[in-house]
Formats: C-alpha cells, sequence, structure tokens
C-alpha cells in the first residue's frame, strides 16, 4: 500500500471519502483473487465487465456493506486507507453508498417536488428552491421531456423517472458512491448522467455489458469466476473508439426522437452518421 | 436451538426472506426449519419443502391467528427441537396489524416492503415495533431516495432495531441477516414461561363469540363505540 497516501489520508481524517480501496479476496472455488488491491479516488469512474455470473453484482455489494471479510468473496473494503466505520451499517442511514436500482419507475405517491423535499427531510435538510429548480434541471438536461416540480411522480415516464433519480442521487444524496448496476438506456443521456455524478465528486461505478458505456471509464476491471482477474485502462485507440460509438449514440437517440415526434426518417439514408453498406436489395 | 418469529404484512417477502437466509445458513452447516401460521390457506409449506426445508404448518381457521400462534408455539418450538434444528422460524402474517408475535427474549424479525407507502411503517404497529430486526424488501424496485426516505420513517417507528435492506428475489443481504441471526440469536428451545412482548386486545365481545348478526341489541361485552357527532365530512 502507498505509505504516504495513507499518513496524508490519516492526516486528512474522518472528512469524508477520498479514497475506497477494494483488497482482494477468493474467487468462486476459493482461489485468491489474482489482483493487487485497488483504489479509486473522488470523481473516478470504473467500469465493472464480464460475462453473466462472473461476479459483477457480487463486488458492488461487497462494497455496499462495506466488506471486512464477512462476505462469501473474503474480501475487505478501505476507506481512506482504514477499516470505515461500521456504525452505518444496520441504521440505514449515513450510509457512504448510494445504488441506482435497475427499476424505471417511482412507487411514490407524490409530486417531483413534495418528493425531492421529503428525500431532503429524511437526512435532516431543508431544500430551498433555487437548490430544488437545480436538481429539476440537472434532470431535464438527461431527458428528452422537461419534467416540473408539480408532475407527479408515478405519471413519469421511464427516461424523466430515471432522469430525476440520476439527478436526485447526484446532488441530494450525501453518499459519495454510487454504483450503478446496469444503467438503462432508455431516454436518458448516459454520458451526461456519469459526467453529473462524477462532477460532484462521487466515486461512479458501474457495472456493464454496454461497450459504449463501458469505454466511458478511463479504468475497467474485469471479472471472471467470482474474482477480478484484470483492470484494462483505456488505450488511446479505445478512445478514439468510444467517440465513434458515442456518434452512433447520439445518431440512435435522434432517430428515437424523431420516430416519436411522428418524423420521417427518409433524411437519414444520406446522414453521414448512418454506416453505409448497402443492402442486399439495393445489391440486386 | 435459536428461535426466531418472522412477521409482516402479507405478500412483503417473509417466505422469499427466510428462505434466502435458511439457504445461507445450510452453507454454514445451521439446519434451519419453518413452522408456518396462517388463517385459511398457505402454499408457502411447499415452497420450502422444494428447497428441503423441514416445515409444519399451522392454520388458524375461526379462530383469532395470533392467539392461535401464542397458544401453539410452545409445541412448535418442542416439534423444533425434536427435529434436532439449529434455528426454526416461525412465519405469521400480521393480518391486522394490532398484534404481535413476538416473544422477549426470543429473537424477532419484521420485515416490511418498500411499496406499502412511506406511512406503512408506523401503521404495521407492534411487530415492527417491538422487533429486534427490521428486514426492508423490495428495495430494487423503487429508487435510492424512496429507500432512503422509507428507512427513515422505519427507524422513526423502532430506533431500536438493527434495519436491514434484503432483496428477496436475489438474496442480496441475507448472508449478513444469516450471520447477525447467527451470532446474536439466543438459544431458546423452550419458550414454556416466556412472555409476550405485547398484549392481545382485551376485547371479549358477542362477535368473538360467533354472533353474526348485526344491531346494538347483538352486541355483548367489550364493545367500542365509535363518535360520530362531529360535523366531519369535507373540509
Ligand atoms: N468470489 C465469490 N465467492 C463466492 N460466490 C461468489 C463470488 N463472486 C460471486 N459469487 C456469487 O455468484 C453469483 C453470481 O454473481 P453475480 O450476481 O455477481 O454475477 P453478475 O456478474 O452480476 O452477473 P449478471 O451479468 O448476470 O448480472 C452470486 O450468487 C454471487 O453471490
Ligand atoms: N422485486 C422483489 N420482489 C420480491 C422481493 N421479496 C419478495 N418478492 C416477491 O413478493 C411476492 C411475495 O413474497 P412472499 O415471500 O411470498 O411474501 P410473504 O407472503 O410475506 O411470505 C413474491 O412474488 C416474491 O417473489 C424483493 O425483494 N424484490
Ligand atoms: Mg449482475
Ligand atoms: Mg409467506
Amino acid at each position: 500500500m502507498n505509505a504516504v497516501q495513507d499518513a496524508l489520508d490519516a492526516l486528512c481524517g474522518e472528512t469524508g471519502v477520498r479514497r475506497l480501496t477494494v483488497e482482494p479476496g477468493r474467487d468462486r472455488r476459493g482461489n485468491p483473487e489474482p489482483v493487487a488491491p485497488i483504489s479509486f479516488s473522488a470523481g473516478d469512474v470504473v467500469c465493472i465487465v464480464g460475462a453473466t455470473g462472473s461476479g459483477k453484482s457480487r463486488l458492488l455489494e461487497d462494497i455496499e456493506w462495506l466488506a471486512q471479510g464477512d462476505t462469501p468473496t473474503g474480501r475487505r473494503v478501505l476507506v481512506n486507507g482504514a477499516a470505515p466505520d461500521l456504525s452505518g451499517r444496520y441504521s440505514g442511514t449515513g450510509r457512504l453508498v448510494a445504488q441506482l436500482s435497475q427499476n424505471m419507475n417511482f412507487v411514490m405517491d407524490a409530486s417531483v417536488g413534495e418528493f425531492l423535499d421529503l428525500h431532503a427531510g429524511s437526512r435532516g435538510l431543508t431544500l430551498d428552491a433555487a437548490r430544488r429548480g437545480a436538481i429539476i434541471d440537472a434532470a431535464n438536461r438527461l431527458t428528452g421531456e422537461a419534467l416540473a416540480a408539480d408532475h407527479q411522480l408515478t405519471e413519469l415516464s421511464g427516461g424523466q423517472s430515471r432522469a430525476l433519480m440520476i439527478a436526485d442521487t447526484a446532488m441530494l444524496s450525501t453518499s459519495p458512491i454510487v454504483l450503478i448496476d446496469e444503467i438503462e438506456n432508455a431516454g436518458i443521456d448516459r454520458h451526461q448522467a456519469i459526467r453529473l455524478l462524477q462532477g460532484e465528486d462521487k466515486i461512479v461505478l458501474v457495472a456493464t455489458h454496454d461497450p459504449s458505456l463501458a469505454l466511458l471509464a478511463p479504468r475497467r476491471l474485469v471479472l471472471a469466476g467470482g474474482a477480478i482477474v484484470d483492470v484494462r485502462r483505456r488505450t488511446p485507440q479505445e478512445e478514439l473508439l468510444a467517440t465513434r460509438l458515442a456518434t452512433l449514440d447520439r445518431l440512435q437517440e435522434r432517430l428515437r426522437n424523431d420516430i416519436r415526434t411522428g418524423l420521417s426518417l427518409d433524411a437519414y439514408l444520406s446522414d453521414p452518421a448512418v454506416p453505409t453498406v448497402p443492402t442486399a436489395k439495393e445489391n440486386a | 436451538m435459536k428461535l426466531i418469529t418472522v412477521a409482516g404484512p402479507p405478500a412483503c417477502g417473509k417466505t422469499a426472506v427466510i428462505l434466502k437466509t435458511a439457504v445461507e445458513l445450510r452453507g454454514h452447516a445451521v439446519h434451519a426449519g419453518v413452522v408456518k401460521f396462517d388463517c385459511l390457506a398457505t402454499d408457502d409449506d411447499e415452497r420450502y419443502r422444494r428447497h428441503g426445508i423441514p416445515v409444519q404448518k399451522g392454520l388458524s381457521g375461526s379462530i383469532c391467528p395470533d392467539h392461535y400462534f401464542a397458544s401453539n408455539i410452545e409445541e412448535s418450538a418442542s416439534w423444533g427441537a425434536r427435529e434436532e434444528l439449529d434455528i426454526l422460524f416461525t412465519e405469521s402474517a400480521g393480518l391486522c396489524n394490532r398484534c404481535s408475535p413476538h416473544i422477549r427474549d426470543v429473537a424477532a424479525v419484521a420485515v416490511i416492503d418498500v411499496l406499502g407507502g412511506i406511512n406503512a411503517p408506523r401503521k404495521v404497529g407492534p411487530m415492527l415495533r417491538t422487533a429486534d430486526y427490521v428486514v426492508v424488501t423490495k428495495g430494487d424496485i423503487v429508487s435510492q431516495a424512496e429507500r432512503e426516505v422509507f428507512v427513515a420513517r422505519v427507524r422513526d417507528a423502532n430506533p431500536r432495531a438493527r434495519i436491514l435492506p434484503v432483496n428477496g428475489l436475489s438474496g442480496q443481504g441475507a448472508f449478513e441477516l444469516a450471520r447477525l441471526l447467527r451470532e446474536e440469536a439466543p438459544d431458546r428451545a423452550d419458550v414454556t414461561g416466556s412472555r409476550l412482548r405485547y398484549p392481545m386486545p382485551g376485547a371479549v365481545c358477542s362477535y368473538c363469540l360467533g354472533e353474526q348478526r348485526i344491531g346494538s341489541a347483538h352486541q355483548i361485552g367489550n364493545v367500542a363505540t365509535l363518535d360520530l357527532t362531529s360535523a366531519g365530512g369535507t373540509p
């Protein structure tokens, strides 16, 4: 471990999470996890990739639980280089980790404004109009269809709900670590969403099967058989590829919007972003 | 043997949580069984059996389910001991929210799902307020913020309890619940002479005895009357 960094951490004391470290445990067969301890700093975005059942969600659970060798993987999670205070485990509050769930809809019977007030209230905060407006504006930058304070939560579309959940997690949740298990594509700008979370100095961990999302992160952890087997850094070539894939994502988004608004898609045939592979019909 | 009372509203995930927890316990060579209490019918015994978990069921039928529980728990515990269980769970649905099966010096778990609305933790009453562990299920269906608001309400209703999110489908959190129960739950193979944590209602009236007719002429015994003299209606 980095002694200088640890000494600095000790000097800074308990002022928030600047560094999160996962110490290796064992894979599903009990063999040691073949990697060195992995650290994340505030503002980091890291993706977690691997086949179905490889242990991506388990890794996120270990982090959420601040595992201390007391989960099936035997991993230990350190905060600022030391074993964290575990008293938050059972109180349900003051948790270090917020998790964006896979669901797309709210169930609470309240307006958007009431919901934000309630959430702030549950942490003993009161929300002024400016802060509330800022959260709603941030949500609206993630989705095509604008939402407002007096909209009912349960009437929001999937995209609007998702956008509000992300803006709320970024700006109202005090948890310094955000875990995202398979962020949905539908109706939100995912790149913008990750930037929003990152900009609030959160540590963002994203488990995904989606290459375009995986390449957003400078680092990705590769999981297999229940263990982290590799830590890959994004190469310059991959970064280039990422910008091209982003063009495709934006094309998809434009197509989705236009088809939703009832427009003709004819013009896309000559759009430079659309791949020009001749179809069998054109070849004939 | 450890006895553990598990209670919560219908369909909140009690069986799902017990199943996931029993499987985790089995991984630690801890042998768990269940006595399921219900009113009229249940398929839960089949679900437990399918997972190889020893199970008994008791249907209260025409008797108040909580009274039925209290008058059968002693024999249930003896059954668990005869089966040489390490842990015996009782599962019961607190049907009217008035009562609670929890017993002093016996580990008490309340299960509640996040879908019941943010006032649910207050409405569920003594089975949640007197529990040692409150398990919050179905968090996967709602947002982080809704989970946080809900948990804050649970904590208001029962500040003493350990609150644990458990996903009844994936089992997330069951590992921790299993560990807490293994390490903390007291050994209680025999509950003879133990006391309930919360008293049953002090109401014996004609309807308790099978009366079906409506009207004051048919009401005898402990009857409470709703005060309808104020204006009421819309403000
Ligand atoms: N190191 C380990 N030791 C023991 N069990 C493990 C380990 N890692 C993962 N598991 C278990 O393996 C199962 C599958 O893992 P997990 O759900 O994390 O996979 P996943 O990568 O998220 O899959 P998907 O892509 O389908 O979501 C889980 O029950 C998990 O608890
Ligand atoms: N999405 C989700 N569903 C759950 C969860 N826990 C239980 N369920 C489902 O809720 C329903 C009722 O669960 P069950 O265990 O039978 O509830 P019980 O009546 O309290 O025993 C079932 O369909 C379960 O699959 C959970 O954490 N998340
Ligand atoms: Mg997963
Ligand atoms: Mg059940």
